[in-house]
C-alpha cells in the first residue's frame, strides 16, 4: 500500500512554466497506473516518493513504513527507502556487467548468498546466458527484465516505473507485461507504473489515477474510467472518445429519455435523443461523450441518423476513421468501408446506450 | 655543453607531489560542488576561478603574506616542519598546486556532472551510501575526463613561473624549476641550454596532453 500526499511548487523560469503538484492517492496492493500527459506531474510523483525530491509539504507512507512527512520534519535517504525503481533509460551501470549490476543491488548479502541470488535471478528473467554482457550488448527486452530484477534484487518495499514500455516495439511490450504481471504474483509488493499509453493502463492496472497539470482528476479501474470519465477533461486525456458541446433540451424520467442540441464546432446544430441522464437538468450546457467505434454509419441518412459531410478519412491497421465535417470521427471496419463505396454524405446514428455527458 | 638536470628532475617531482594533492583535493571538492547544495558554493566556485585569472603574481603575493615567516600560518609549519616553508621546494610544490589544481577541479566538476544522474539515483536507491555511489558508479563512469583532467592539471604544474618565483625563488641546486632555469639561461646568454630545455618541457606537455586525450577516449568508449 502506498499513499502518498505532497504539494510542490515551481517557480516559473525562463526555460519552463511554473508549475504546482498538488497530489493525494492511496494506491493499493498490485499495479497501480499513474496516467496523463507528459508534464503532469507523474515522474516528479515517483522521484518523490523514492526521495530525489523533497516535496514542500505532505506525506508519503508505503506499507507501515513512514518515508516522509513534512510535519513530523522526517525525510528518509533514498537509499534508506527501499523503493525499487525502473528507470526510463533503465539505468544499467554501462561499465559494469549484467551479474556485476544485480550483485550490486543485492551488496548488503553474504556473498554465497548474493551469488545464488544474482544466479536465480538471471534465471527467473530469462537472463542467465547474458549475465557476462554489458548493457550495450543486451537487447532492449533483456536490459528492460534486467533493470526490473535488478531493482527487486534489493527487496524493495515498492517498485517504481517510469514508462517501461516506452520506445519497445510490440513484441517487446507483449513480453514486457507478461514480466510484470509475473513480478506481480511472485513478488507480493505494490507496484506504480508511470505512463501516457492507455493500453498498459488495461493490460496491467488494477487501479489507475488520472493527472493533469499536477492534480488528480479521476481514479478507479481503467474500465470505469475509459467508461465513464469525471470530465471533459478526463475524457480529453484519454483521447478516445467525441467530444461534441451540448445542451440538454428535454429530460423525461418516465420515458428515460433526453433530447440533445448538438453545436459542432464549424457545422450546423443538430438534435438528438438520448438516454435519461440522472442528475442532470433541462438546459444544461454538457459535453457529450460517444467513442468513435459507437457510432452507426450507414451510405444513405436513415431514419433517426444525422447526416454528415466526410471531411477526409484516416487509415488504421483494422479499421478505416472517417472524420466528419465538425470534427466528429466515426470508426468503422475496412470490409463495411469497402462495401459502401465512395461518398461524402453519411447517415450517423447515435446510440443512446453509447451516450454519456460531463459537466462543460 | 653539460647540462644541468637538476631543474627537469625537480619540476616532475614537484609536478607530480602538487597533482597527487590536487587530485585527492580536487576530486574532494569537485564532487561537494557537484552534488551538495551548500551556503557559500557560488564564493566556493570563484574563489577557485580566481587564481586562472589573477596575475600570478599577485598569487606569489597572497602566498608570501600567507605562508611567510612571519605569518601565523608560516609559524605553524615552521613549529611542525623545523624549518620555513618560503624558498624550499616544498614552496614550489605549493606554487604549482595553485597554479593547477583550479584547472583539475573545474575539470572534474564538468565529469563528475556530466554523468546521468539516472545512474546515481539508481544506486542509491538499490541501497548505496554515498561513499558507495561515488566509488564504484560516478567515479568510474567520469574517469575519462577525471584522467584527462588530472593530464592538464600535471601538464599546467609543471609550467608555473610566476608564482614559484615569488615564493620558492630561484635558487639553483634547491628551488629551481625548469621553467625558472630557463629564464635564467636566456638572461645569463646561454642559448643551447634554454633551447634544450624548452623542447623536453614542450615534449613532455604534447604527450601527457595525448594520452590524457586517448584515455579519455578509451574510456568513454567503454562506458558509453
Amino acid at each position: 500500500m502506498i499513499e502518498f500526499r505532497g504539494r510542490k511548487r515551481f517557480a516559473a523560469r525562463p526555460d519552463s512554466r511554473a508549475f504546482e503538484l498538488d497530489l493525494a492517492f492511496r494506491a493499493e496492493a498490485g499495479v497501480s497506473i499513474l496516467f496523463g500527459p507528459s508534464g503532469a506531474g507523474k515522474t516528479l510523483t515517483l522521484d518523490s516518493i523514492a526521495g530525489f525530491v523533497r516535496p514542500d509539504e505532505g506525506r508519503i507512507l508505503v506499507d507501515d513504513v513512514l518515508l516522509f512527512d513534512s510535519g513530523a520534519n522526517v525525510s528518509l535517504e533514498p537509499r534508506a527507502r527501499r523503493c525499487g525503481y525502473v528507470f526510463q533509460n533503465y539505468a544499467l551501470f554501462p561499465h559494469m556487467t549484467l551479474r556485476e549490476n544485480l550483485a550490486f543491488a543485492a551488496m548488503k548479502l553474504p556473498r554465497l548468498e548474493k551469488r545464488r541470488r544474482v544466479a536465480e535471478m538471471l534465471e527467473r528473467f530469462r537472463l542467465d546466458e547474458v549475465g557476462g554482457r554489458r548493457p550495450h550488448e543486451l537487447s532492449g527486452g533483456q536490459k528492460q527484465r534486467g533493470s526490473i530484477a535488478r531493482a527487486l534484487l534489493a527487496s524493495p518495499r515498492v517498485l517504481l516505473l517510469d514508462e517501461p514500455a516506452r520506445g519497445l516495439d510490440p513484441v517487446l511490450r507483449g513480453e514486457l507485461y507478461a514480466v510484470l504481471r509475473q513480478v506481480r504474483g511472485t513478488f507480493k509488493i505494490p507496484m506504480l507504473l508511470v505512463t501516457h499509453d492507455l493500453e498498459e493502463c488495461f493490460e496491467l492496472g488494477e487501479q489507475m489515477f488520472v493527472l493533469d497539470e499536477g492534480r488528480l482528476v479521476q481514479s478507479g479501474t481503467p474500465a470505469a474510467i475509459l467508461e465513464t470519465p469525471a470530465s471533459a477533461q478526463v475524457a480529453r486525456l484519454l483521447g478516445r472518445a467525441n467530444l461534441l458541446p451540448a445542451c440538454i433540451e428535454e429530460l423525461d424520467p418516465v420515458q428515460r429519455r433526453s433530447r440533445l442540441r448538438i453545436r459542432p464546432e464549424g457545422a450546423e446544430e443538430f438534435e438528438l435523443t438520448g438516454p435519461y441522464f440522472p442528475g442532470r437538468l433541462r438546459g444544461d450546457q454538457v459535453v457529450l461523450l460517444i467513442r468513435p467505434e459507437h457510432l452507426r454509419v450507414t451510405p444513405r441518412n436513415g431514419s433517426g441518423a444525422v447526416t454528415m459531410t466526410l471531411e477526409r478519412l484516416s487509415e488504421r491497421p483494422d479499421t478505416i476513421r472517417l472524420h466528419f465535417k465538425g470534427g466528429l470521427v466515426a470508426e468503422v471496419s475496412r470490409d463495411e468501408y469497402d462495401a459502401w463505396g465512395p461518398a461524402r454524405e453519411f447517415g450517423v446514428a447515435f446510440p443512446p446506450e453509447a451516450m454519456r455527458v460531463v459537466k462543460a | 655543453m653539460a647540462i644541468d638536470w637538476f631543474p627537469l628532475w625537480l619540476s616532475l617531482r614537484v609536478a607530480a607531489l602538487s597533482t597527487l594533492i590536487a587530485f585527492l583535493l580536487g576530486l574532494w571538492i569537485a564532487w561537494l560542488l557537484a552534488n551538495r547544495e551548500f551556503r557559500g558554493k557560488e564564493v566556493l566556485d570563484a574563489a577557485i576561478t580566481v587564481p586562472l585569472v589573477l596575475p600570478p603574481t599577485v598569487l606569489g603575493y597572497y602566498l608570501l603574506v600567507l605562508l611567510g615567516r612571519n605569518s601565523p600560518l608560516g609559524h605553524v609549519y615552521e613549529w611542525i616542519f623545523g624549518q620555513p616553508l618560503v624558498f624550499t621546494w616544498q614552496a614550489a610544490v605549493v606554487a604549482a598546486l595553485i597554479h593547477s589544481a583550479p584547472l583539475l577541479i573545474k575539470s572534474a566538476r564538468a565529469a563528475l556532472e556530466s554523468v546521468d544522474r539516472s545512474y546515481e539515483h539508481a544506486a542509491r536507491t538499490l541501497g548505496a551510501s554515498e561513499w558507495k555511489v561515488f566509488w564504484q558508479v560516478s567515479l568510474p563512469l567520469a574517469w575519462n575526463s577525471i584522467l584527462a583532467a588530472t593530464a592538464l592539471g600535471f601538464a599546467r604544474a609543471l609550467g608555473d613561473f610566476g608564482i614559484t618565483i615569488m615564493l620558492a625563488g630561484n635558487i639553483p641546486g634547491r628551488t629551481q624549476t625548469v621553467s625558472v632555469a630557463i629564464y635564467d639561461a636566456v638572461e645569463g646568454g646561454q642559448g643551447a641550454l634554454a633551447r634544450t630545455l624548452v623542447l623536453i618541457i614542450s615534449g613532455i606537455a604534447l604527450i601527457l596532453l595525448t594520452l590524457g586525450n586517448r584515455a579519455g577516449r578509451y574510456f568513454g568508449r567503454v562506458s558509453a
